[in-house]
């Protein structure tokens, strides 16, 4: 009689802890993404001491910061239930705008980069207007902006990269280092974070925030609450254009060379970033917080997996399943009803 | 030479209720809508009085959302016009209609799952924080939206929400349901227009809804309730407009009519004798004085 009258129990001990995991996930998205950064931190600072030294840590948050800001613009996107194929293209169009007009046509430093955030901010512009004006899916939207962005990049710059020395000293100030303990950042991680900082108040502290939400989360309610919807996915195109703007200025203090071959794998890495950071891809629903980790995550594994010596490719691996279960724990937690 | 159901009368019977006067709180003339070849609305006329509520229903096709949507501003009528308090409107978008004091919770439920109850109920209206927070960096009194929120539900006797924070996808259809009409109870300063508040809720769960209606009725709030559901309107209802293919049928009391009678005008099985041609002053065969 014990014996059958104990499991069941065990079943649904485990049933009512299940289910305010499930819950508590869906209340703080950005819970499941920390749980997996920390966890494999340790994971692999078991697989290789050296994975913790301040050195490492530093170097790999170095190395993170212009995905990390590319993601942030990526993440208000979806958010929207959109996507952007073009965030990469969009990027390297800005940066070789910024660094041809300053190195070649002499356009004082500052003024290049502005340049720069504009056309990252007309890229952006273009996406919106093409979504909201002429109701186009953003997939395909972007996928036809990602080759032409691309293509401009290559027409403007005629393919030739422009490197620090010939560069005004403001366009690399961001690969300047700060300082912090033992640890060594740069101003563009700083920058990186700061950005963070100020989208996640916007889209969790201001009224524009919630609008962002709920037109991703349900865009016939939100437009029958009153919220003019276009209006808000234009915004949050032209937004995100304008942090890819920035991000090409962190991406020419980093590598110290604007060329168009930078960046080649960032369109998706930027998504992948997205999706391990607990941001539903259907909208509505994640947190920029959690791209950050999301972004980390995806670096801590290409170096912890290097620095415990195994091949990379299983760094590609592992970040294909980290997509698939994100995505696969969003849909478990899509599910709480009550 | 109007016809129509007295509303005064009809809320004479029910003790505490101040006499309605003549002035509608809302009343649309001779509303025209057609799509293409499709008769939408075929010249309706409707008055609502305050502290009462109004029932439409009709067969699938009579026009009865056609009808709300030109009241709620989803749709604009090509002819006819709507008043409000006596004063003629025009209504572009819903959010004129509702900036106008009318608020509608449509079918469609019009609530963001993802978001929270107080975000809910504040959504597309949400409010600043007090001082340089809310002026320069637009800071939402998150708080303040929360606690009024509370209030709100409490006011209309939605005790079974514990936590304002809760997101509403994590409620039941009946909650849900609560938290749309609460919002438009909350904002709506004039009427406001339920479509098929009921139509996917279980019986305890409809009746918290009805209920609700009632709670709102006798705050002295016009309801306008959409429903397919006879004992529910016969339950609720004042008076009740029967639309038949894009025309008034009738205009009913549950004490007049039985539901029978009434299922029967709306399919057209009887005919009330209707006012020559317009439509705008539908007999019954109460014994209404009509000086409304």
């Amino acid at each position: 009689m014990t014996a059958v009258i104990e499991p069941t129990g065990m079943v649904r001990e485990s049933e009512t802890l299940g289910a305010r995991i499930q819950h508590g996930l869906h209340r703080h998205p950005a819970i499941g993404p920390a749980s997996v950064l920390v966890a494999s931190v340790i994971a692999f600072s078991i697989a290789n001491p050296r994975f913790l030294n301040s050195t490492n840590l530093s170097l790999l948050v170095q190395q993170v910061a212009v995905l990390a800001t590319l993601a942030i613009g990526q993440t208000m996107i979806i958010l929207t239930a959109g996507i952007d194929l073009s965030v990469g293209a969009a990027a390297i169009l800005a940066q070789m705008v910024i660094a041809q007009t300053a190195a070649n046509n002499h356009v004082p430093g500052v003024l290049a980069i502005l340049l720069g955030i504009v056309v990252g901010a007309l890229t952006g512009f273009l996406n919106g207007f093409l979504v909201t004006r002429i109701k186009l899916p953003p997939f395909i939207v972007t996928l036809g902006t990602l080759s032409i962005y691309t293509s401009i990049g290559l027409r403007y710059s005629n393919g030739q990269s422009v490197y620090a020395s010939a560069m005004p000293k403001a366009l690399i100030w961001t690969g300047n280092y700060v300082n912090i303990g033992p640890y060594q950042l740069t101003t563009g991680v700083i920058l990186m974070l700061v950005l963070f900082a100020v989208t996640s108040y916007a889209l969790t502290r201001t009224a524009w925030g919630r609008h962002v939400y709920a037109t991703g989360d349900d865009p016939e309610a939100a437009r029958l609450s009153g919220i003019k919807t276009d209006r808000v996915l234009l915004s949050v195109y032209l937004a995100a254009g304008v942090i890819f703007g920035l991000a090409a200025w962190i991406l020419i203090g980093r590598v110290g060379v604007a060329s168009t071959n930078n960046l080649t794998n960032a369109n998706l890495d930027s998504i992948t970033a997205v999706v391990i950071g607990g941001t539903s891809l259907f909208g509505g629903r994640g947190a920029v917080l959690g791209t950050l980790f999301g972004a980390l995550i995806v670096q801590v594994f290409q170096s912890g997996i290097s620095l415990a010596g195994v091949q990379s490719l299983y760094q590609v691996l592992a970040e294909g399943i980290l997509v698939i279960v994100a995505v696969a724990l969003d849909q478990w937690i899509r599910k709480v009803r009550r | 030479m109007s016809m129509d159901v007295d509303a005064a009368s009809v809320n004479a019977s029910r003790p505490g209720k101040p006499t309605m006067s003549g002035t509608p709180t809302l009343e649309a003339r001779g509303l025209v809508k057609t799509f293409g070849h499709v008769v939408g609305l075929a010249n309706v006329s409707l008055k609502l009085y305050a502290g009462e509520v109004l029932a439409i229903i009709g067969d699938n096709g009579a026009g009865k959302s056609t009808l709300i949507k030109c009241l709620s501003g989803a749709l604009t009528p090509d002819e006819g016009e709507i008043l409000l308090d006596g004063v003629k409107v025009v209504f572009k978008s819903p959010t004129d209609a509702r900036l106008a004091g009318i608020e509608t919770v449509f079918q469609t439920l019009a609530v963001a799952p993802a978001l929270d109850i107080a975000s809910n109920l504040y959504l597309g209206r949400e409010i600043r924080s007090k001082g340089p927070l809310g002026t320069f960096f637009r800071k939402l009194d998150t708080r303040g939206m929360r606690e009024s929120s509370k209030k709100q539900l409490s006011d209309l006797g939605i005790g079974t929400v514990q936590d304002i924070t809760q997101k509403v996808e994590t409620l039941s259809g009946g909650q849900r349901q609560a938290v749309a009409v609460a919002r438009a109870a909350a904002f709506g300063s004039k009427v406001v227009i339920l479509d098929e508040p009921t139509a996917a809720l279980g019986v305890r769960e409809s009746g918290q809804v009805l209920a609700l209606i009632k709670r709102l009725r006798d705050r002295g709030m016009p309801v306008i309730l959409i429903s397919h559901n006879m004992p529910q309107v016969f339950e609720v209802a004042d008076r009740i407009h029967i639309q038949r293919l894009g025309r008034c049928a009738g205009l009913i009391t549950p004490q007049s009519h039985t539901m029978e009678e009434a299922v029967a005008i709306m399919t057209g099985a009887t005919t009330l004798e209707v006012g020559a041609g317009d439509g705008a002053s539908p007999g019954t065969a109460d014994g209404s004085d009509g000086t409304a």
